[in-house]
């Protein structure tokens, strides 16, 4: 395995609080692994800023595998980085070249408030999943898992759509700032398994509203959400939700 | 088979029921005192930590009436650690109809976990496992089905049956999303209440119980107090002493470590997991390592030139020079060997000279053989996303050149002591899921840390607490009492000392000196000699970071450095704990392995006269000293006889 080290010039983004001013900071990152992950290479540059006695750049961050969706900046205008299907923890940094600007921001949308540098208030999230994102059966409930068949077909697609990280790059990757996406890839999970028909209508009329409470855009399917997915949750997943939504909204008249 | 006499050990007493094995739990379950229903909404329970353990406890809790606070670190709880398992999760079902039983299941853990558990406690679980799948199906947990419809199953190491499910690689992910959404609708009903970003840095205690906790608010910075009945601590494994381990770079042992400290006492911390397919380290910047799931042994082999120092591409080295030789030395568990003996003979292999790869340090994970068996298709239909990760992290393609793994610091069987309640030597303080010690002995069997995470949470709290509570009389108090009071004081002068240091060296460079200590001397393989000098080495570094670490930022707002800080200073002092009780157990067991007792052929060899007992360390130092007393809780075997384990 080969090994090349490049110099970078970063311009990243910092913010003090909540209400502080923001501003881009240029910074200097040097000898730079090829193989570094792209937080691996921040925290050399943290390591840096602590030994210059200054301010180290905040971000979240946690499994650095690419499942909790902590990780959330955008890079060079794409969130999570230029690779398609990949988290910026995955992103390597033998995808840059030597002498190149990188610029790195928070994911931006007025429903992820930023707290400090690159790290956003993303509970809209878990109010939106606490507005009917799940089945409701008590624990002792339950029958024999195999008392009710799920034919393969169904179980894969159910699973393909349980898999959204939540990280929220789909919303900031969308022009409107939309939760399409996340709500449709939640909605469909369960509304794809026989265990969740029971409070199918319920679930699309209560994640939707709160999809739109929470102040997110309006989606008008351009794709941008789907593209920029680390995990790659379908744009059919939207067109589930719609249908979802509307079948609900016929029935409740 | 006769009854077991209860044994009176003071705070050690296990309190497990008596009668015959599979009777147990059933019986105390009649026997446990009930909370009538209208009272438990008058009782407030706090959790700490929203992994599968947290987050099961939280929902089943919360529906049983208590009113729940629930805390975790990350922005939200559905990101704990818990999301990151891959392989799946044991229940004995036997949907397989491959000769399963909840006795096997049984059998198999204590075997795997080389006779150092409770031989109660992992009936319950091997009972219980049943049930968790059904209620996870019924959460929508979109395991992976046959073409019929029904569930599948794939075999894991230390079993010769199928009873392992799983959702693709991602199976943490969709049970922790299960648990969470069953959690969020408590939210909903109000019978639960959530403080993301919040970290638990004290217990309080008011006549000798667990009240309250002291926790720092990760944005604003604040420190803020919470009253409750009980506190269920569900805050993971303490494997990030060795710095790079498989585990979320959040991941710690501090709610555990202030716990210890004030009263609760720690099993077995020796006994930790080396897991033996990991990502290799790349360089001195490595943050963390990553796991290739054991499931890949199902169907990959692992192999090693049979020369020392040759350094032909694998595709190269003919199959007569090759050396497959989990298969050649465990021709009945082959590559399904339990992961303390797959690891060990890794390391044998690279000690030899035979290991592979740019720094030798690692052995291939070779897929050619089922791909033109199976085809690729559905070598990536059951392992897409690994292999996909694997191309990511080290730019090759594990579909045409084998994986290269080596083992790495992964999962922690210690953790506090509890009874067979769940709860700790602290009275109201329970502990759940990887925190605690109970179930796995001195090594882990695969899948079966997600299995005993949700048993606690959802099966076995529920029952336990409900005694407790019933059976405490305690005085009402407030965050004004004293003892609150006192907690607060204490935890922003010890922030405040951290910030006040201001020396030459990061938080994380002294992590990582920890780390190698610790990887190096109490690893994979321990000596006397090396203990000796770890314990020397931590001690020296413990002085070095309470002199010369250097915290930027403030404590009033968020500050990650900070968040680290308080953690490295509680692994510098656990990391010479585990040291500590790696030198008194002159044994070796599970992923315990001394070289000094070895058998002929570098098994481990145990010591079952002098051995067949849990360490409980009593903490005996200061607020600025550490020290300890061992308690000894005697383990009997009335049904597994002890035996040297064989996988040949
Ligand atoms: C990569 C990987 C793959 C794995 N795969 C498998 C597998 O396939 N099968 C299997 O059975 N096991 C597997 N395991 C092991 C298993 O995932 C863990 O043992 C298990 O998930 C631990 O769950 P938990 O609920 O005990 O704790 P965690 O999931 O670790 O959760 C800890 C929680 O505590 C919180 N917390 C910690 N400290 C504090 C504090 N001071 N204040 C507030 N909150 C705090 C955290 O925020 C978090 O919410 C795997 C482990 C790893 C690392
Ligand atoms: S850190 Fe978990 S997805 Fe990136």
């Amino acid at each position: 395995m080969s090994d090349k080290k490049m110099n970078l010039n970063l311009k990243v983004w910092r913010q003090a609080g909540p209400q502080a001013k923001g501003h881009f900071q240029e910074i200097q990152a040097t000898d730079v692994s090829e193989h570094m992950s792209f937080l691996e290479m921040l925290d050399v540059v943290n390591d840096n800023l602590v030994r210059k006695g200054e301010e180290t750049i905040e971000f979240d961050h946690d499994c650095r595998e690419g499942i909790c969706g902590s990780c959330a900046m955008v890079i060079n205008g794409n969130p999570h980085g230029p690779d398609r299907a990949t988290t910026t923890c995955q992103l390597h940094m033998r995808r840059f070249k030597d002498g190149e600007s990188i610029t790195i921001e928070p994911f931006r949308a007025k429903s992820f408030p930023i707290l400090k540098d690159l790290v956003t208030d993303r509970s809209a999230f878990d109010r939106i999943q606490k507005a009917g994102g799940y089945i409701s059966a008590n624990t002792g409930s339950a029958q024999d898992a195999n008392n009710i068949p799920v034919p393969k077909k169904k179980a894969d697609l159910a699973f393909a759509s349980a898999t959204c990280i939540g990280c929220g790059a789909c919303v900031a990757a969308c022009k409107n700032a939309s939760a399409a996406l996340f709500v449709s890839a939640k909605i469909s999970h369960l509304a794809l398994l026989p265990q969740g028909e029971a409070e199918r209508s319920e679930r699309a009329l209560g994640m939707v509203a709160q999809m739109d409470a929470e102040g997110f855009g309006a989606c008008t399917n351009t794709g941008a959400c789907s593209a920029s997915c680390p995990v790659e949750i379908s744009l059919e997943n939207i067109a589930r939700m719609n249908r979802e939504f509307m079948f609900a909204s016929l029935k409740k008249k | 088979m006769a009854d077991t006499t209860p044994v009176s050990l003071g705070k050690l007493d296990p309190k497990i029921p008596t009668g015959p094995i599979e009777k147990r739990w059933e019986k105390h379950r009649f026997e446990m005192k009930l909370v009538n229903p209208a009272n438990k909404r008058k009782h407030t329970i706090l959790i700490v930590g929203t992994g599968l353990a947290g987050a099961s406890a939280a929902a089943s809790l919360s529906e049983l009436g208590y009113k729940v606070k629930v805390f975790c670190i990350q922005d939200s709880p559905r990101r704990a650690h818990s999301i990151a398992a891959q392989g799946g999760i044991n229940a004995a079902k036997n949907y397989a109809n491959d000769g399963d039983s909840v006795y096997r299941l049984f059998y198999d853990t204590v075997k795997g976990g080389d006779f150092r558990s409770r031989e109660s406690n992992v009936y319950r679980l091997a009972e219980i496992s049943r049930a968790i799948i059904d209620h996870c199906v019924a959460l929508g947990v979109p395991f992976a089905r046959e073409y019929g419809g029904m569930l599948d199953t794939r075999s894991f190491g230390g079993a010769q049956v199928s009873r392992t499910f799983y959702a693709r690689g991602q199976t943490g992910q969709q049970l922790l999303l299960g648990a969470y959404s069953s959690m969020m609708r408590q939210v909903e009903k109000g019978a639960c209440e959530m403080y993301p970003r919040r970290e638990m840095l004290d217990l309080v205690q008011v006549d000798g119980m667990a009240r309250g906790i002291t926790v720092r608010n990760l944005i604003t910075g604040e420190i803020e107090s919470y009253v409750g009945d009980s506190v269920l601590l569900c805050t993971g494994g303490y494997g990030n002493a060795y710095y790079l381990s498989t585990n979320a770079m959040n991941s710690n042992a501090s709610a555990s470590w202030r716990c210890h400290r004030k009263g609760a006492y720690f099993a077995n911390p020796c006994f930790t997991q080396i897991h033996p397919t990991c990502i290799p380290r790349s360089g001195d910047y490595q943050s963390k390592l990553t796991l290739m799931s054991e499931s890949l042994r199902n169907d990959g082999r692992v192999w090693v030139p049979k020369s020392k120092g040759d350094k032909r591409p694998p595709q190269q080295i003919p199959e007569s020079e090759r050396d497959y030789y989990l298969e050649r030395l465990y021709p009945s568990f082959g590559n399904l060997v339990p992961r303390d003996v797959a690891s060990r003979q890794a390391k044998f292999r690279v000690d030899e000279g035979r290991g592979v790869g740019p720094s030798g340090e690692s052995v291939y994970l070779d897929f050619a053989d089922s791909i033109k068996r199976l085809g690729k298709d559905a070598i990536s239909e059951k392992y897409g996303n690994l292999f996909d990760m694997y191309a990511k992290i080290t730019d090759e393609n594990p579909y045409e050149q084998p994986m290269r793994i080596y083992p790495a610091v992964h999962y922690t069987m210690g953790g506090l002591w509890v009874d067979y309640n769940l709860m700790s030597t602290i009275p109201g303080l329970h502990v759940l899921g990887e925190a605690n010690f109970s179930d796995h002995g001195a090594n882990r069997l695969g899948a079966s840390a997600l299995m005993q995470g949700l048993a606690d949470g959802y099966f076995v709290i529920p029952y336990t607490l409900g005694h407790y509570i019933a059976s405490t009389k305690m005085e009402k108090v407030d965050t004004t009492h004293d003892a609150f009071k006192a907690s607060r004081e204490e935890v922003s002068v010890r922030l405040n000392k951290l910030l006040n240091i201001k020396g030459k060296r990061p938080v994380d460079e002294i992590h990582k000196e920890l780390g190698n200590i610790m990887w190096d001397l109490v690893g994979m393989s321990r000596t006397e000699a090396g203990l000796k000098d770890a314990i020397a080495k931590i001690r020296t570094l413990r002085k070095e970071f309470w002199s010369n670490v250097h915290v930027t930022g403030e404590p009033n707002f968020k500050n990650s450095e900070l968040e680290k800080a308080g953690r490295v200073a509680d692994f510098l002092e656990l990391g010479e704990l585990m040291a500590t009780d790696a030198l008194e157990r002159n044994e070796s067991c599970g992923g315990h392995f001394r070289e000094e007792y070895q058998t002929p052929d570098n098994e481990a060899r145990r010591d079952d006269e002098k051995y067949s007992h849990v360490t409980a360390w009593e903490f005996t130092g200061s607020n600025d000293s550490a020290a300890w007393k061992p308690n000894k809780e005697p383990l009997t075997f009335e049904y597994v006889k002890p035996s040297q384990r064989s996988y040949k």
